[in-house]
Formats: C-alpha cells, sequence, structure tokens
C-alpha cells in the first residue's frame, strides 16, 4: 500500500476528447479546482474512503431515497451520491445565469402567446402542427389569465458542457422538476465532510433555496390574498418523488397535501383540516397536469380534485407551474427555443441549444434511421431518460425497434448528435476517474427571477456511461459555486 | 392539522394496540393450555376468539390452528400480521408527522414479524417487546401536540373497546372459570402484579373485576383508557373547537360518570354483559362523533359556522 505523500490518486485518470471540468488538456488543474486538487493530492485513498462512507451513512439515516419504476420489491433506494465536489467559477456560473434567466423569460412570453394570441404561429416562426400536435399542449388552458403572466414557476434546466468548454441546453423541464432536494441534502453532507476546504474555496450559498421557492410562490397568489396558504400537492407516499416532496414542505412549513385532502367549493379550494375547511391559495403541484382534475382532465385519476380546474380558471387559485407548460419542452418544441428567443426578446441566445433533428422533416429521417448507430434518439414527450436510445451503445436489435417507433409516428421522435458530455473526477471504488456529467440548476420564476448559484451536478456513475438519469443508474454530486 | 393526517395517525396507533392486545392475549391463553384444568382446551381458545371479536365459527379442535389464525392469517383483518401492516401502512402516510425514531422503530418491527412469521409462538413474543418499545420512544420523541393526541386517542379507544371484551368473554360466558384463567385474564392486561400489589394473590372474581373495570391508575384499566381519551379529547376540541364539540364531550362525560360512580358489586349483580356493551357502543358513537367532527364532517356544514 503506498502512503498518501507519495501516492498520486490522479495516476489512472485518463483525459479523452471530453472536456475534464478538472484538468485542462495539459493535464493542469484548472483555476476553480486547484484547492481541491491539492486536498486530494495530500489525502489518501483510505481517508476518502471513510469519508465516502460518512456521506453514504447520512444519507442513509436522513432516508434519502428514490423509488425505481417496474420493480417489485425493495424499489425503495438510496441516492448515490459522489464525494467530490463539481466546482464551477463565477465566470461560468454568470453566462449560465444570464443565459437560464433570458430563457425561462422568454419560454413564458411564448406559453402566453400560445395559449392567447399566437402570433408566433400566424407570424410562421413555428409551425402551427409542432403545437397543436404536442401532448402536453391543453387546449381548456386557451384564454385563461394566470398571476403575472408567470406560467414557468419552477424551472429545471440540463445543460451540458461540450468540448469547446461552451455550455448547452441539452433539454427544459418545465412541468415539474424534481431533483432540487437532493441538491441542498447533499450540500449539507458535504459542509460537515470538507469544511476547512469549503471555507477555502469560497463557495456561494444555496440554502436560501426553500425560502426562495416560498416566496415565489407567495407572489403568485390570487389578488387580494395577502397572507396567502401555499401547500404542497403530491401524488403520495408512493410517488418516486415523496421524499422531495415532503423535505420540501417541511423547509417551507407548509402542508403536504394529496389531492382526497381538498374540496372545491363555489370555485374556491379548501382543504380538509381537524379544526374546518381552510381556504387554499397557491397549490406547488408536484402532480402532473393529466391528474390534477378528473373532470377536466382524467377521469380515471384518484390523484387530483374535482372541480380544482374549473376553480383555476376562475381564478381563486394558483397553480405552479400553470397547467399546459409542458407543450414548451416538448423535445419537437425544443429544437425552435432559439428562435422563441429571438422573437420575443429580439436577442441571441446565451445558451445554445443542442443541434436537434426532427424527424418530422422526411430528409433527415432517412438519414437518421440509416445511421442510428452515430445518433441520440429520444421520445418527444418523455423525461427521466425513458424512451431513449443511445446509437453507440445500442445494440441491433434496439436500433431496429427504434426505427420502426420512429417510421410509424415521427412526430414523436427527435434526433440529436451523440455528444462528449463534459467529465469530472469522481472517487469510485477506491479510485479517482472521470465521468461524464451534466448540470441541472433550479429557476425560480415569480416576482423576479432568482437562481440559486449551484444545482443538481448528475454523474453517469457506470465507466464510459452517458446516461445519468437516476432511475437509469446515475447518481449525483455537490455543486459549488465559486464566489470569484 | 390535515383531517387524513389525524385520520391516520388515529388508526395507526388502533390498530398497533390491537396487534398488542393479540399477542397478550394468545400468550396468556398459550401458556394456560400448558396446564390442566376443568375447562376443556376448546372453551378456551372459543373464548380467546370470542374476546378478539372473531366469531369462532371455522375454528376446528386445533390450538395450533386458532392461534395461526390469530396471529399470521392475512385474511383475519384482526390478526397480528394484519394488525402490524395496517399500522405501518397508515405510518408510511405521515412520516413527517411522527418522529423518525418511530418510524424506525415500527419498520423494524414490521420486518421483525414477517420474518417469525412461520413460528407463531416467536411472533407473538416480538410484538410484546416491540410494543413496549414503540410507546417508549411515541412518548418520548413525537411532540405532544394534536397529532400525539389523535394517537392517545386511538390506543386508549381501542384498550377500553379490547378489555371490555376480555371481561365480557370471561364473566358473562357459560364456561366455569378457575384460578388459572383468572390468572390468564389478568395476564392478558399485563395486570397480574399489579392486581397483586393491591388485592394480593387472593385471586376473587369480583376483585379482579373492579379491577380491570375501575382502577383509576392502572393502565389497563377500562377507567384509565376513558380517563386518557377524555384528556385526548379535551385537548383537541380546545384546540380546534367545533360545532360538535357538544355531543363529544356528552358521551365522553357519561362514559366517564358510569365507570366512576357505579358499584362494581352493583354491575356484577345485574346484567354485566349489558353494562359492557354499553362501554362498547359508547365508544363506538364516541368514535363516530369525532370522525364526524374532525374527519370526514360533510362540507355543507363546514360552510354553515
Amino acid at each position: 500500500m503506498p502512503t498518501p505523500a507519495t501516492h498520486d490518486p490522479f495516476a489512472a485518470y485518463t483525459l479523452a476528447e471530453a472536456y475534464d471540468e478538472m484538468f485542462d488538456v495539459r493535464a493542469h488543474p484548472r483555476r476553480p479546482y486547484r484547492k481541491l486538487h491539492r486536498e486530494l493530492m495530500n489525502l489518501g485513498p483510505e481517508e476518502l474512503g471513510r469519508s465516502k462512507q460518512k456521506v453514504d451513512l447520512s444519507f442513509f439515516n436522513q432516508g434519502i431515497t428514490f423509488t425505481v419504476y417496474g420493480r417489485k420489491e425493495g424499489t425503495e433506494r438510496i441516492f448515490p451520491h459522489d464525494l467530490l465536489p463539481r466546482i464551477l467559477s463565477a465566470a461560468d456560473w454568470d453566462v449560465i445565469e444570464r443565459g437560464l434567466t433570458q430563457r425561462v423569460n422568454a419560454l413564458n412570453l411564448f406559453l402566453k402567446d400560445i395559449y392567447h394570441e399566437r402570433r408566433i404561429l400566424s407570424d410562421r416562426v413555428i409551425p402551427a402542427e409542432a403545437i397543436f400536435t404536442c401532448r402536453h399542449f391543453r387546449r381548456q388552458m386557451c384564454g385563461v389569465k394566470v398571476p403575472r403572466d408567470a406560467y414557468v414557476n419552477v424551472m429545471g434546466t440540463d445543460l451540458v458542457r461540450l468540448p469547446d468548454g461552451k455550455f448547452v441546453v441539452l433539454e427544459d423541464n418545465l412541468r415539474v422538476p424534481s431533483g432540487v432536494s437532493y441538491m441542498l441534502s447533499s450540500r449539507k453532507v458535504m459542509k460537515q465532510i470538507f469544511p476547512a476546504l469549503f471555507r477555502r474555496c469560497g463557495v456561494r450559498p444555496i440554502e436560501q433555496y426553500s425560502q426562495m421557492l416560498l416566496s415565489t410562490l407567495r407572489s403568485l397568489a390570487p389578488e387580494g390574498r395577502s397572507d396567502p396558504t401555499v401547500v404542497l400537492l403530491t401524488p403520495g407516499a408512493y410517488n418516486s418523488a415523496y421524499f422531495e416532496h415532503a423535505y420540501l414542505a417541511r423547509q417551507m412549513g407548509i402542508e403536504l397535501v394529496e389531492g382526497r385532502d381538498l374540496v372545491v367549493h363555489d370555485n374556491y379550494v379548501y382543504m380538509r383540516t381537524t379544526n374546518g375547511l381552510q381556504r387554499v391559495d397557491v397549490i406547488y403541484r408536484r402532480v402532473d397536469d393529466d391528474f390534477l382534475d378528473p373532470l377536466a382532465f382524467r377521469v380515471d385519476s384518484a390523484l387530483g380534485s374535482s372541480g380544482l380546474f374549473s376553480a383555476y380558471r376562475a381564478g381563486n387559485v394558483t397553480l405552479a407551474n400553470a397547467l399546459g407548460t409542458g407543450v414548451a419542452d416538448d423535445k419537437a418544441v425544443y429544437a425552435y427555443v432559439p428562435q422563441i428567443i429571438r422573437y420575443y426578446l429580439d436577442q441571441d441566445p446565451i445558451l445554445d441549444n443542442v443541434e436537434t433533428l426532427l424527424m418530422t422533416d422526411p430528409l433527415r429521417r432517412s438519414h437518421v434511421v440509416d445511421h442510428l448507430q452515430d445518433f441520440v434518439v429520444k421520445a418527444v414527450g418523455e423525461s427521466g431518460g425513458y424512451g431513449m436510445l443511445i446509437g453507440p451503445h445500442s445494440s441491433q436489435e434496439q436500433r431496429q425497434e427504434m426505427r420502426a417507433r420512429i417510421l410509424a409516428d415521427p412526430r414523436n421522435y427527435i434526433a440529436q448528435p451523440v455528444l462528449a458530455l463534459s467529465t469530472a473526477p469522481c472517487f469510485v471504488d477506491g479510485a479517482i476517474e472521470p465521468r461524464h456529467v451534466d448540470l441541472r440548476p433550479y429557476v425560480l420564476f415569480g416576482e423576479k427571477t432568482v437562481i440559486v448559484p449551484g444545482g443538481l451536478t448528475r454523474v453517469a456513475l457506470r465507466k464510459g456511461s452517458l446516461v445519468v438519469n437516476s432511475s437509469q443508474g446515475g447518481g449525483s454530486k455537490d455543486t459549488w459555486v465559486l464566489q470569484n | 392539522m390535515l383531517s387524513r393526517v389525524a385520520d391516520s395517525l388515529y388508526w395507526m396507533s388502533r390498530y398497533f394496540e390491537r396487534a398488542d392486545n393479540c399477542a397478550r392475549v394468545i400468550d396468556a391463553t398459550h401458556s394456560l393450555m400448558l396446564n390442566r384444568s376443568v375447562v376443556g382446551p376448546d372453551e378456551r381458545w372459543v373464548r380467546a376468539l370470542t374476546c378478539l371479536g372473531m366469531p369462532p365459527d371455522g375454528y376446528d379442535d386445533d390450538p395450533e390452528a386458532a392461534i395461526a389464525r390469530l396471529a399470521v392469517d392475512p385474511g383475519n383483518r384482526s390478526s397480528i400480521v394484519a394488525c402490524v401492516t395496517a399500522a405501518r401502512e397508515n405510518a408510511s402516510q405521515v412520516r413527517e408527522e411522527i418522529s423518525s425514531e418511530m418510524w424506525e422503530q415500527l419498520n423494524r418491527l414490521y420486518h421483525d414479524v414477517l420474518r417469525s412469521e412461520p413460528d407463531a409462538m416467536r411472533l407473538v413474543a416480538s410484538v410484546r417487546e416491540g410494543a413496549y418499545s414503540f410507546y417508549g420512544v411515541t412518548e418520548t420523541t413525537m411532540s405532544h401536540g394534536e397529532g400525539w393526541r389523535f394517537v392517545q386517542l386511538g390506543k386508549f379507544t381501542e384498550r377500553a373497546c379490547a378489555v371490555s371484551l376480555l371481561l365480557d368473554a370471561y364473566f358473562s360466558g357459560t364456561t366455569q372459570a378457575d384460578d388459572l384463567d383468572w390468572i390468564a385474564l389478568l395476564a392478558s392486561c399485563a395486570a397480574f402484579d399489579s392486581y397483586c400489589k393491591v388485592f394480593t394473590a387472593d385471586l376473587q372474581p369480583n376483585r379482579i373485576a373492579t379491577f380491570l373495570l375501575v382502577h383509576p391508575e392502572f393502565p389497563y384499566s377500562v377507567r384509565y383508557s376513558v380517563e386518557r381519551m377524555h384528556a385526548s379529547l379535551e385537548a383537541i376540541t380546545g384546540q380546534s373547537p367545533t360545532r360538535h364539540r357538544v355531543r363529544i364531550e356528552r358521551v365522553i362525560g357519561r362514559l366517564r360518570a358510569s365507570l366512576a360512580y357505579t358499584p362494581v358489586s352493583e354491575l356484577l349483580a345485574g346484567d354485566f354483559h349489558m353494562f359492557l356493551h354499553g362501554v362498547l357502543e359508547q365508544c363506538r358513537a364516541l368514535h363516530a362523533a369525532v370522525h364526524e367532527a374532525y374527519i370526514d364532517y360533510p362540507i355543507e356544514v363546514a360552510f354553515q359556522s
């Protein structure tokens, strides 16, 4: 066993074509990572192993888990967490912050337009069929006024860094983005594990997220409700993100309600308490559109509350996010976001999109289906890494199946080139190795736009894997944004 | 507090107490079975089944089958396994309201119970152990607010009913009871030691009835349970005044008075079965009144005030 002093923890760290977050092309540590690098040179693998155990235990004790669907027993798992922080410079963060602020503003203007005047369609910036064929377009929302014209109140945009070092947007999550509880609890644990390093690095805080979320939600209350009652609506204890729902409700000090706790009377929403019915003003809903109100949407839903949509239409209750926001994160509509930004804001996008081929385009379609091994194909309405094909890592059968599916329903698929996601050092099986990462910052949009400096860095913990979704074997790491 | 949450806390606690009660009765009956006596084994199991609210039909002569039915039969909604499962199910819906220690304890017990299912008596032992831990943890780690009051209400409502049913089975049954049976009755209520401290080991039916029915300080007596129900209800109605308050107060007040002021000798001389039946009826009425006032009230009523 080599002693820590002589041991080079990075001996096996190989750089490839992807951008590495820690090392530049000459294998020198980049500026934001220097202090961590020095720390790692001094710490032996045993010590890192001990810290890793401490982190895992802490996650276990806090019950930080997620549920994997489609399996019977033991579906509740500890969220895999990597020990080493992902570090972003102030300059990187500045671009991200400005880019996301621009994006959330444009997308909210877009949603307002789509559900009211539809200027963007009559000006032929986006073909109308791209909107009306979208599974998440909600006809019921046409003409409905939402408070502050804020449709997307919580946005979780997935960013990746390309080999040239620039961040691009991989996808927008505008419906019910999750994962923020992992960001918050992971920070809490990391502060206990690396207190000195944390202080030396000058990391910007994220702990204010829950207060920011609460004040965003309060700012969306129906008119005349000066002291609004805010609740969090969960599908219930069996939902994969229940831990997060309970966590956020507790952090904000608001009630965690289920559909059966709500009563709609005369177009007002109440919750059933032991002290009688109490009016509800703002619902931070973590239930999909389809399930919110069996009278307006899916009749078989038991997760929502009858009459909720009618109360919402009447402006007596606010739902955050608004209904129908999914039309803007449809992966085919995503392809038009740069045009959307130019159209509404008359600005160039600060953060670029990933090149996206719509399978409705016959030429591109025939090219893609013949070269599936070179592309990533995604179903437009899905999230969480379901319904996705990674060309180079796929089998002949999978490609044939995908080919048939694309040809049968071209509107449902898009193709993107295979991206070399940036890599970051991870502590895996006692050694430090590079793994692919992405970044999901959380954007709050209400009275003002707020982005806490950080986000959820997701890691593809399997060697060489590009899939970071927790349902597909991904994990997370703490994200440090430096003060300067 | 949300009505659903209060309801889950109440039922978590009731089911837990029911499982514990079932374990005590099986344990006491089982050790009684080891001794010979004038009373046949069949009758004792019939009595055990009766006092756990199960009609003894379908019961065959095999005591092992009776134990299995009481302890592990998933088709029997009052079996220990079914009750522990239901308690855990309710707790999992309100994990944010109970302390993490309570959840851990309940979860551990649930897995213990499932693991020891083939051995019914081991299962009984782990429930009896686990119950004391769970009560201790609940007492010390859960904040004594409204939620805790519903936990208490569930526990003592269940207990008042269970002990009344036990008394009824031993006193109103046709079976002649001997000393061993009286010991089993006391053991079913974890009362043997406490009884001896008050009345010595001289086992007299009227004293046993007095002790289990109206002793003001013994935690398993009906009267003690009713007093605790009263205390919980006072706290609940005090925190959230409702239109049903009067009705709840009337029912609990009458129940308390009948236990506090009726001499037990008079009860035993008269129709003891009817009296116990009355206690059960009033507990049911109370449950209904609380449910209607706090949990599942019609919304028209809620808008009247």
